[in-house]
């Protein structure tokens, strides 16, 4: 399985796209709607986060239809629509390459300092 | 100015926003995508809580004790006092949508001003409802643009969708003697008024969706002396038989 044939498609991390089948048969009009991944900021000063996905015709009508599905509970302020085609997902194959080498390297974390009494919040 | 002429004309505005939002409410599971029957669903919601305010403060206004739910529920045919644009079916997309535009341009217009009301109750709906409805109103014209200027098929549903609504256009601006009589003492607003903005609003929308605007050969009238269409005794029907077969029912 190539890098390629995956995506982000539908939030769920990336997931293979290729013998899948999406939409309903014989229904040509859904399927031409692309798939957004939505990111929505809950108020000023956090981080956009991502929240799920829709299908819409264009950006203009994925930002409404996200406005519509994802804030209708006044859950944000700001909203980013992104194509989920264009979002580039690492590979469930690679997963042992990609991560684990982190897991027994506990010098990484910022833990071998001595905090000095003073220093608040941290 | 009479307690009397105040809850006819809130019935008006709050029989336009049930109605349509029963009609919407048709939509949930049969749009032409789920996030759609959402947006629908929204509109809809929307449009009935502006009715609750406003079928309650009749019921009020009235003090024959009527609840928002005697009004919604228990009255006929005849005494609904909406507009037959809202009753009138669904049909496709198309049509959906050309109604939209057409309403809620006009309930732009209508409820921009009514901010402005002397009477607080109806004041405090509309300045509540008018960011709803111009929601709505960008909701509906950014789909004209896209069936219209679509594919062929699109175009074609979306021409024919404003043609089937446009005799309902002309009833929303017939201004009578009670709004007149409300509008001297600032209550009500003469919907005869709104119509430049309309008319310039929904020719922009139009003139970009490459649709043309319709001529009426005939025109509707009569809905808010209770005089309706076939189709509307069957969402009354549907809107009213849980209630009625099971007063009070809840969930």
């Amino acid at each position: 399985m190539t890098a390629s044939s995956l995506s982000a498609d539908g939030g769920h991390g990336a997931v293979p796209t290729g013998g899948v089948p999406t939409g309903v048969p014989g229904s040509g009009s859904m399927r031409d709607w692309p798939l957004w991944e939505v990111f929505v900021r809950a108020k000023r000063g956090l981080s956009h986060q991502h929240v799920g996905s829709l299908h819409a015709p264009d950006a203009a009508m994925a930002l409404r239809n996200a406005r519509d599905v994802y804030t209708r509970r006044s859950e944000g302020v700001s909203i980013w629509v992104v194509p989920a085609s264009e979002v580039v997902a690492s590979s469930p194959d690679e997963k042992d390459a990609f991560f684990d080498p982190a897991a027994d390297k506990a010098y990484r974390h910022p833990t071998f300092y001595v905090v000095p009494d003073d220093v608040q919040h941290l | 100015m009479s307690a009397e002429a105040v809850a006819t004309y809130a019935t008006r505005l709050g029989d336009d926003a049930l109605i349509l939002a029963q009609r919407l409410g048709e939509w949930i599971a049969s749009a032409p995508q789920l996030e759609e029957d959402v947006a629908l669903g929204n509109i809809g919601l929307d449009l009935l809580g502006q009715a609750r305010t406003l079928l309650a403060y009749a019921g009020e206004v009235e003090g024959a004790g009527r609840s928002e739910d005697d009004l919604a529920f228990l009255r006929d045919e005849r005494d609904f006092l909406n507009l037959q644009i809202v009753e009138r079916p669904n049909e496709d997309f198309g049509v959906t949508i050309a109604r939209q535009l057409v309403f809620s341009t006009y309930q732009v217009a209508l409820y921009s001003r009514l901010q402005h009301s002397t009477d607080d109750t109806i004041a405090g709906v509309a300045a509540k409802a008018v960011k709803e409805v111009d929601y709505h109103r960008d909701h509906a014209a950014q789909w004209t643009l896209r069936l219209g200027d679509g594919t062929d098929e699109s175009h074609a549903r979306m021409q024919r969708g404003l043609g089937r609504i446009w005799p309902y256009v002309e009833e929303m601006f017939v201004t009578d003697d009670l709004e007149c009589l409300l509008a001297g003492d600032g209550v009500a607003v003469e919907v005869v008024g709104l119509r430049e903005e309309f008319d310039a609003y929904v020719d922009a929308v139009l003139a970009e969706a490459t649709i043309e605007r319709p001529t009426a050969t005939w025109t509707a009238g009569g809905g808010r002396r209770g005089v309706h269409t076939e189709a509307f005794g069957y969402l009354l029907a549907e809107m009213q038989h849980l209630h009625r077969s099971h007063p009070g029912a809840s969930w």
